[in-house]
């Protein structure tokens, strides 16, 4: 079987010096690291190649339809206030590299320095599973505090982007970024626990929409315990903590952690019995 | 050892036998008989009618079978029949005759989860060994992944069925049941031009059809191209070919347009689930069953999106992808193989049953 390769870059991305490099690769995107204007300021580079298996039209309607549907949703985030990567330019009729053909679409955003939640609860779960006979329990209390600290962050991230009007569609925590402050020393503490000082930033709006429904809001919260419990066994215990973060961000919290209530009752599908 | 497969969720009654020799060689198929009830065009298949059709084929069926494998009764290890999901009528005929021949035969029963068999006999037919699954039926749209015994759901429909839509749709056009209404549907799309725009439902790994089939209902009302007359004007123009062909270009749709259009959009749909899955689970085989997966459209999209991911696609032909009774042996005897037995006493059926609620004993 031959190697798979990732589709050529749109123009002008495939001569541009360095050439950006692959970061990750979803089913719809990939993500690259590239540079804009300038060599000393990087940036997120989302491509969304084209899919040949479709039919050339709905190709196009469903590429240009989602990838500015993201970037209404950032802009619009980011006249609010919310932490999430600014947007730099976008092409929804990108040009492949053979023959100027249709080559999908792309987006530029603004880079975000830092790691995403899911390595920093990684880390620490990991760390805290080493270390755990040589913690007396004010330590074990301290490190449970910041990850309690961290979860109340992201919660509250969560309420004022839904409280902007746009719900994200796939929150997990590898969409959850923590970028280090401003100034704030970056020497990991002494201890050698991961720090988790910083801003919570959410990424990838591929699945977003606006709404200000309690029923869309409470299926992210849902989705994302559900992805806390899977991945994050030790943290998921404290994701009360999220949830009180949340609590205290925006007016509309407490109705739409009620319909929480009712999401996991019923989880998000039907139960098909009965 | 040797199992016989009694199915009818539905409205095929299929009866097969497998032989999984003793030494290990591959599981070898003896008979696969089936027998479709088809219902007039413009109608689906009623409960109480298919269940009819099924009650009284089924004693002919088990006879043809047993003839055609050239086995006796005695050979015969145990009876696997469908426990469901399914339609509740047809599944009882069903169940009351894999009971009479039990307690007849004195043989046990292993009672199946239908998409388990479906997958079972994709995995046996095709040699995929751990691929992701999509299971598109006129009852089921599923996308599933194997992960510790249980065969798990990633993405689904979260309303009707992929076939459904599509045999529902081929009602309106009064296109003709037989052999199957999504075979007509195919057949006619390969006539199909131009593409009208549809809603294209997609939730992250799940998918929604029945806001499609409104609008395309709404579009063959408004063009005027339900209904009998229709149907009938169409068979007439395939009669003397000569006219129709390049008249109708960038005008007022036609219905092969229509069919064309809805296939499009809904494969689409499933070709991009089913990739979300493949990249969630990092998997590069994907396994196409159930009786939308011999549309050959479907299987070549999903052919391209597999090896632009550098796996590749297995699928079957009509044989094995229709619903069958040999899938229900072949997953009954790999359950059977692990001690696993329907009591007389436990031998219901049920219409809803899903695919994560089996536990996989017999793989690791």
């Amino acid at each position: 079987m031959e190697e798979f390769k990732p589709p050529p870059l749109p123009s002008p991305f495939n001569n541009t010096t360095p050439p950006p490099a692959l970061l990750t690769q979803g089913a719809e995107a990939h993500l690259y690291k590239t540079i804009s204007l300038n060599p000393s300021i990087p940036a997120a580079l989302k491509v969304r190649p084209s899919k040949p298996y479709r039919h050339p039209i709905l190709d196009r309607r469903l590429t240009r339809q989602r990838i500015t549907s993201e970037a209404r949703c950032l802009a619009k985030l980011i006249r609010e206030g919310v932490s999430v990567p600014a947007v730099l330019a976008l092409d929804w009729e990108g040009h492949g590299g053979t023959e100027g053909g249709w080559g999908g679409a792309w987006l530029m955003m603004e880079w975000i320095d830092g790691p995403v939640v899911r390595v920093v609860l990684e880390q620490w779960e990991a760390w805290m599973k080493q270390n755990q006979g040589s913690l007396d329990s004010s330590q074990i209390e301290n490190e449970e505090a910041r990850v309690r600290g961290l979860l109340r962050k992201m919660g509250s991230a969560i309420g004022v982007l839904h409280k902007a009007g746009v719900v994200h569609g796939d929150l997990t925590t590898s969409n959850l970024m923590l970028r280090p402050s401003a100034g704030a020393s970056d020497a990991v503490d002494g201890t050698g626990s991961p720090s988790m000082e910083g801003d919570v930033v959410l990424i990838d709006f591929g699945l977003a929409s606006q709404s200000n429904q309690d029923e869309d809001r409470a299926v992210d919260l849902y989705v994302l315990e559900r992805a806390i419990g899977s991945t994050h066994p030790r943290s998921e215990p404290m994701f009360g903590e999220l949830i009180m973060g949340y609590r205290d961000s925006y007016k509309g919290a407490v109705s739409a952690l009620k319909r929480l209530e009712d999401v996991r009752m019923r989880g998000r599908k039907r139960s098909m019995l009965g | 050892m040797i199992a016989i497969g009694m199915e009818g969720s539905a409205n095929k009654l299929g009866i097969g036998i497998m032989l999984h020799p003793k030494d290990g060689s591959p599981p070898q198929v003896l008979a696969n008989i089936r027998h479709t009830y088809v219902s007039p065009p413009g109608e689906g298949f009623l409960p109480k009618d298919t269940a009819r059709h099924h009650r009284s084929w089924v004693v002919k069926l088990v006879k043809q079978a047993l003839k055609e494998a050239k086995v006796t009764v005695d050979d015969v290890d145990c009876i696997c029949f469908t426990k469901g999901p399914g339609m509740g009528a047809p599944l009882q005929s069903v169940v009351i005759a894999a009971r009479m021949l039990s307690l007849l035969w004195g043989k046990e029963l292993v009672g199946v989860n239908h998409c388990v068999g479906h997958i079972e006999m994709g995995r046996l037919i095709t040699g995929a060994t751990n691929p992701v699954v999509l299971y598109v039926s006129g009852g089921n749209t599923q996308v599933i992944a194997y992960s510790s015994q249980r065969y798990r759901i990633f993405g689904e429909t979260l309303d009707m069925a992929v076939g459904n839509c599509l045999d529902r749709f081929a009602r309106t056009l009064h296109i003709s049941n037989d052999p199957a209404p999504g075979y007509n549907i195919e057949q006619l799309a390969k006539q199909g031009k131009q593409l009208v725009d549809l809603p294209y439902v997609v939730k992250g790994m799940d998918c929604s059809f029945s806001g499609i089939l409104a609008a395309i209902d709404g579009l063959a009302k408004q063009w005027g191209l339900g209904g009998e007359e229709k149907a009938r004007e169409d068979e007439q123009k395939t009669a003397d070919s000569t006219t129709a062909a390049d008249e109708s270009l960038e005008s007022k749709p036609t219905r092969a347009d229509l069919c064309f259009s809805l296939q499009e959009t809904v494969f689409s749909m499933l070709v991009e689930i089913t990739e979300r899955a493949m990249a969630h689970v990092g998997s590069k085989q994907v396994l196409i069953v159930g009786g939308v997966g011999s549309n050959e459209r479907l299987q070549e999209m999903m052919g391209i999106m597999a090896r632009d991911r550098g796996g590749s696609v297995y699928a079957t032909d009509e044989r094995f992808c229709i619903d069958n009774g040999i899938m229900i042996a072949q997953a009954g005897m790999l359950a059977y193989g692990t001690g696993f037995r329907t009591p007389l006493s436990e031998s219901t059926c049920t219409q809803r049953f899903r695919t994560d609620e089996v536990f996989v004993k017999w793989r690791d």
